[in-house]
């Protein structure tokens, strides 16, 4: 993806998130991602149904390659079902990583294909991909989907 | 000032992040590289002539710091830094000392190392922790000190300088005030003491601790300073060897008298002796003047900053080399990485000072914090990159 094309995606996202805004509603799982490494703050809350990705919303103070990943991943996320969320977090976890990783399930969030040049910045990267995790995780220990 | 003194600014750097920790001059790395050349051993236990040498050395430290902060040399305990100097105070002084119900005045300006040990205690002892509001330039003043004194306020613990907005207490009226109502006065001086003249005896205060790696010194050693009759009434925290006059089977043990009661275990040697050296350093170029000379710079830089319509400053008064400021819609942390891009070092974030936020309402901050070897081309070079900050997203992203 040319460089210009991948800073307007990222912009884009930071400066108009998508789903920004917590709501109450106790259908939702929800984590906070308190980074132990920078200052970034988030709170995310998630729904879960039938196995599906309903929704994912999300709200706080945070740099923009943290806030441009959270908005682009929530987009990817939401309509797969948990499996598949999975597969895609993986693979994002590898190519922020620098390890092999399967283009073809990343779309949009390819933008961060070359974050390893910014090794300070993986970690923003990957906020979004721990929540999403940890959250996850949650309904695993419950064992219910 | 003395910019050849400093390796890391032979390269095309700007160091602003002195409020974290300075850069070291050569004379402190020498005087460390000595002791692991030529002298290296342990003190207090050996006969021979290197450890006599190591053994003078660390010792004169002492001697070093009574004079640079105006003490009595065996009053200063050397620490690993002033987070364990303050906890130090907390745990070994006031646990023993303070009763559920007592109270202690805080701020919300105050690094994690002056509230957390405080809330820990509290949580341990049922001490009450109140925060002295701060007034509209989110400083201390004495007026509020005085309407959150009650009979059963027992100590008041504060920065003499804090770390985000650099205000400086006056610790003598503060002291002299709450003395006259029985209130003990522990000073965390880790943003004073490497950038102007603090004076113990004179300010009266109760305990003042800091850190060495803060004022061209090495990391892992800092001081803690208190008068004599209160660090007899203090518990060590750490027992061992050094520090034990006897121990016997049937449980009875003899401390070594103050402050070496409270050195247990091989202490930082090199770093110790570094921070010697570093104090020397200052002491030759003088206080009064590394003061003077930050103090000009903030102005300086405070003339420039306020043609630039998009950054926001939070301190313009205050009277210390710190400035915290954001740039209008951008993350601070986004910040710091953009001037990072032009070799300019700052700090972004809430500096520790997580319950400034309910104050300032702002979480997070760039911090520029100056020191002695910072220029007016430093400056410049800030203001320039600050200037051209609407093409900051061109640049990080």
């Amino acid at each position: 993806m040319d460089n210009n094309l991948k800073r307007e995606i990222i912009i884009e996202n930071y400066q108009d998130p998508m789903n920004r805004g917590l709501i109450d509603d106790n259908n939702y799982l929800k984590v906070n991602t308190n980074s132990e490494s920078c200052i970034d703050n988030l709170d995310f809350m998630m729904k879960i149904e039938d196995g599906i990705i309903k929704d994912i919303r999300f709200d706080g103070e945070a740099c923009a390659i943290s806030t441009s990943a959270t908005s682009i991943m929530i987009r990817s996320l939401i309509g797969k079902s948990v499996v598949d969320a999975k597969r895609i977090l993986i693979n994002y976890d590898n190519m922020i990583n620098e390890k092999e990783y399967d283009k073809e399930l990343l779309g949009e969030l390819l933008v961060y294909d070359e974050m390893y040049k910014q090794p300070n910045r993986k970690n923003c990267a990957l906020i979004p991909k721990v929540a999403v995790e940890k959250m996850l995780g949650e309904i695993e220990n419950e064992s219910d989907y | 000032m003395n910019r050849e003194d400093f390796f890391m600014l032979n390269s095309d750097i700007s160091y602003f992040d002195n409020g974290a920790t300075t850069l070291k001059p050569k004379c402190v790395i020498a005087a460390m590289d000595k002791y692991y050349l030529e002298h290296t051993s342990n003190i207090h236990r050996g006969d021979y002539d290197a450890a006599i040498k190591t053994n003078e050395l660390y010792d004169n430290v002492r001697n070093i710091v009574s004079e640079f902060i105006n003490c009595d040399s065996n009053t200063c305990i050397f620490t690993s830094g002033a987070t364990m100097s303050l906890n130090m105070v907390v745990f070994g002084y006031m646990k023993k000392h303070l009763k559920k119900g007592d109270e202690v005045l805080l701020n919300k300006a105050e690094h994690a190392s002056n509230i957390l040990p405080w809330i820990k205690l509290s949580e341990d002892l049922g001490i009450v922790i109140k925060y002295v509001p701060l007034d509209d330039n989110y400083e201390l003043t004495l007026d509020n000190i005085k309407k959150m004194i009650t009979d059963r306020t027992k100590v008041i613990s504060f920065a003499h300088v804090t770390n985000v907005i650099g205000d400086v207490r006056d610790i003598k009226k503060i002291s002299e005030y709450c003395h006259s109502k029985g209130i003990l006065v522990n000073v965390d001086g880790a943003q004073s003491v490497p950038h102007m003249k603090v004076d113990f005896k004179d300010s009266d205060i109760d305990f003042l601790s800091f850190s060495g790696h803060k004022m061209c010194g090495p990391t892992g050693v800092g001081v803690l300073i208190g008068k004599k009759e209160l660090l007899e009434e203090m518990d060590p925290l750490i027992y061992g060897g050094g520090m034990n006059s006897f121990f016997e089977e049937d449980g009875s043990y003899e401390l070594k008298s103050v402050p070496i009661r409270f050195e247990a275990g091989t202490p930082p040697i090199a770093e110790v002796i570094g921070l010697g050296e570093a104090i020397k350093y200052l002491m030759n170029i003088g206080m009064d003047k590394i003061h003077e000379h930050e103090v000009n710079l903030k102005k300086y830089l405070l003339e420039k900053i306020k043609d630039i319509s998009n950054i926001i400053v939070y301190n313009k008064g205050t009277n210390t080399g710190i400035l915290a400021f954001n740039i209008d819609g951008v993350f601070a942390q986004d910040s710091s990485v953009y001037l990072n891009h032009y070799n300019i070092y700052v700090r972004a974030g809430n500096h520790c000072a997580k319950e400034l936020k309910d104050e300032i309402n702002i979480k997070n901050t760039v911090r520029v914090s100056m020191y002695l070897y910072n220029n007016y081309d430093d400056i410049d070079k800030l203001i320039e990159v600050l200037r051209n900050s609407k093409d900051i997203f061109k640049i990080i992203i």
